[in-house]
């Protein structure tokens, strides 16, 4: 199933108007990350308008697929998503990291409907989505579950654990997305601890591996599509970003990773992304 | 008196759970046959995940089980359940108060042979700081089996520590076991000692010693480290005047400090913690290790009178 030219252009608006958002949310709160935000908006909005079947009024309904923020600080976006959905009111997003908010800094399942599982802490995601898989498979579901990963989270040990752990039980309804942006708070991914090659790496653990732009709304979605036909073994959808994506001052900067864009930074981004909307 | 293994009570729990429940699933860390886990496991394969030698992951998956519905009970020793995956613990299950059941084996010095890296000494006070968290250390096989039920049937997050040695099954059948509550072993107006697990029958044994000098001393069994049953404490610390606590733990950080934490604040009467010092554990059998690291009913008893001492002077 390949998706139309007219949806194509809907989502390519959507993602620029999630950037918005973000940078609007980010701008408000005085801090927060970034770089990581704006370089996963098209794999989340994918995920969210395309690809995973979920319903914002039944946030229950037990055959849904299910989507884990695992690089919880990407959290911006995610919010401006679920809630661009309906799965609580846009107004929250003005209330991001501040006191009593629903909306934590780093995603917080008890406060956020739509949130499933709590996330901030790097590397725990992918053992999670593990055993959400594990779930549905041993209640016979036909629900897939969705984990986003960090490339710079891939240093921690636990990845590696969860991917052997996924391999061996086959989990084939879970779909790992790595926002590979190629910087991490430090620097560059590859001069801070190199974790390439990453395609090898999957498929040693027995993952079947994709590789996409992950700026590429129609090869994400196409990835995504193959990685739901996979048997017998989970998926794992390499996606090549540009950290800071949609703003050129922003873009491979490693110092927006953990900052918000001041009030003139923030006024310069919206505009340039306005020309592009 | 009947000696039984917890362990053992806690495989044979989780079968008959198993059974009335289908959303009952068990993980272990490659420690399925210390912790028994494996006798669940025979019963039910399709709900017993042996995720090999990675506690963090382990923990992990238990999260998402438990975010799907399913009642996560995880085990290994205690050491490596509370020490290697403790921030997944934190961030992950506590915080958001999931249904993941932390049950471990091999807790305190006991352990023996092993050595140090295997002897946790520190887990009570990793868990019991942890918001959400419910942390028991079963006296015996009946406590162990209410334990594990309790913990099945309540939400959120519980740690439940047992030791590898077998105990004596000092409660009944039919005694309540309520979360927040302890029982008393022994009665006594002089001093209380308040103690769990294997430190239990050294109290007792110390209460003993005491009598013959003339000092009564009551017992309480505090199962329930948290919610500590604050109204036996303060009953105690009002009656008695004295209280030492007994524990297979360091004496930072665990249910003494729980107690002198309470008591400090709402009743200052002297406290005098029994427990490992400021040290690691090393190897020995159990009998020597409680001997070298002052966990004797002789060393309770040395206690009482410095508390007494204490309470003299003020």
């Amino acid at each position: 199933m390949t998706i139309t030219k007219e949806k194509l252009q809907e989502l390519e608006k959507k993602c620029n108007q999630i950037r918005c958002e973000v940078l609007t949310m980010l701008n408000r709160a005085s801090s927060g990350h970034t770089g990581g935000s704006l370089s996963c908006i098209e794999l989340v909005v994918a995920l969210y308008y395309e690809v995973m079947r979920h319903n914002p009024k039944v946030p229950d309904w037990p055959e849904k697929d299910r989507f884990h923020l695992s690089k919880g600080h990407a959290a911006p976006t995610w919010y401006a998503v679920l809630a661009d959905c309906g799965y609580f009111s846009k107004e929250e997003l003005k209330n991001l990291r501040c006191l009593g908010s629903i909306l934590q800094g780093h995603p917080d399942m008890t406060r956020t409907p739509g949130v499933e599982m709590t996330s901030g802490s790097l590397g725990q995601g992918l053992s999670i989505a593990a055993g959400m898989a594990l779930a549905g498979k041993l209640d016979r579901r036909d629900s897939r579950v969705y984990v986003l990963l960090g490339d710079g989270e891939l240093q921690e040990g636990q990845i590696w654990e969860a991917a052997m752990s996924a391999g061996h039980y086959k989990l084939d309804k879970l779909c790992a997305l790595i926002d590979c942006n190629k910087l991490q708070i430090d620097g560059k991914v590859a001069e801070i601890i190199n974790i390439e090659p990453l395609k090898e790496k999957w498929r040693a653990f027995n993952w079947e591996v994709f590789e996409v732009d992950g700026h590429n709304l129609e090869e994400i979605i196409e990835a995504c599509n193959k990685a739901g036909k996979v048997k017998g073994k989970p998926a794992v959808i390499i996606a090549r970003t540009v950290k800071g994506k949609g703003v050129c001052f922003m873009e491979h900067v490693v110092d927006f990773h953990g900052v918000a864009p001041t009030d003139e930074e923030c006024i310069r981004a919206l505009e340039e992304l306005q020309k592009k909307g | 008196m009947e000696f039984v293994s917890c362990r053992d009570v806690y495989a044979e729990t989780l079968i008959s759970l198993g059974k009335e429940n289908q959303n009952i699933v068990v993980l272990d860390a490659d420690l399925a046959k210390s912790t028994r886990t494996f006798k669940f496991g025979r019963v039910f394969p399709e709900r017993f995940f042996d995720l090999g030698v990675a506690e963090q992951n382990m923990i992990g998956v238990a999260a998402g089980l438990a975010a799907s519905g399913k009642i996560a009970f995880a085990s290994s020793f205690a050491m490596f359940a509370s020490g290697r995956a403790w921030e997944q613990i934190r961030n992950t299950v506590a915080y958001s108060n999931l249904n993941v059941k932390i049950f471990v084996t091999h807790g305190g010095i006991s352990v023996g042979g092993d050595g140090s890296s295997h002897q946790s000494l520190e887990d009570i006070a990793l868990m019991r700081v942890l918001p959400q968290m419910r942390v028991i250390a079963p006296l015996d096989g009946y406590e162990t089996e209410k334990a594990v039920r309790l913990a099945a049937g309540e939400p959120g997050p519980f740690y439940i520590r047992v030791s590898r040695e077998k105990t004596p099954q000092l409660t009944r059948k039919e005694d309540k076991f309520v979360l927040g509550k302890s029982c008393l072993l022994r009665s006594g107006t002089d001093t209380a000692i308040i103690a769990y697990g294997l430190m239990i029958p050294k109290a007792l044994e110390a209460g003993e010693i005491l009598s013959k000098e003339g000092i009564s001393a009551r017992v309480i069994n505090m199962s329930s480290i948290k919610p500590i049953d604050e109204e036996a404490v303060l009953a105690a610390a009002e009656e008695t005047g004295v209280i030492v606590t007994a524990e297979e733990h360091s004496v930072i950080g665990g249910m003494g400090s729980a107690v002198a934490e309470l008591l400090s604040e709402k009743n200052p009467v002297p406290v005098i913690r029994v427990g490992t010092l400021d040290r690691f554990g090393q190897s020995g059998t159990a009998k020597e290790l409680f001997a070298e690291y002052g966990l004797l009913a002789a060393d309770i008893a040395a206690a009482v009178k410095k508390g007494l001492s204490l309470k003299n002077k003020q």
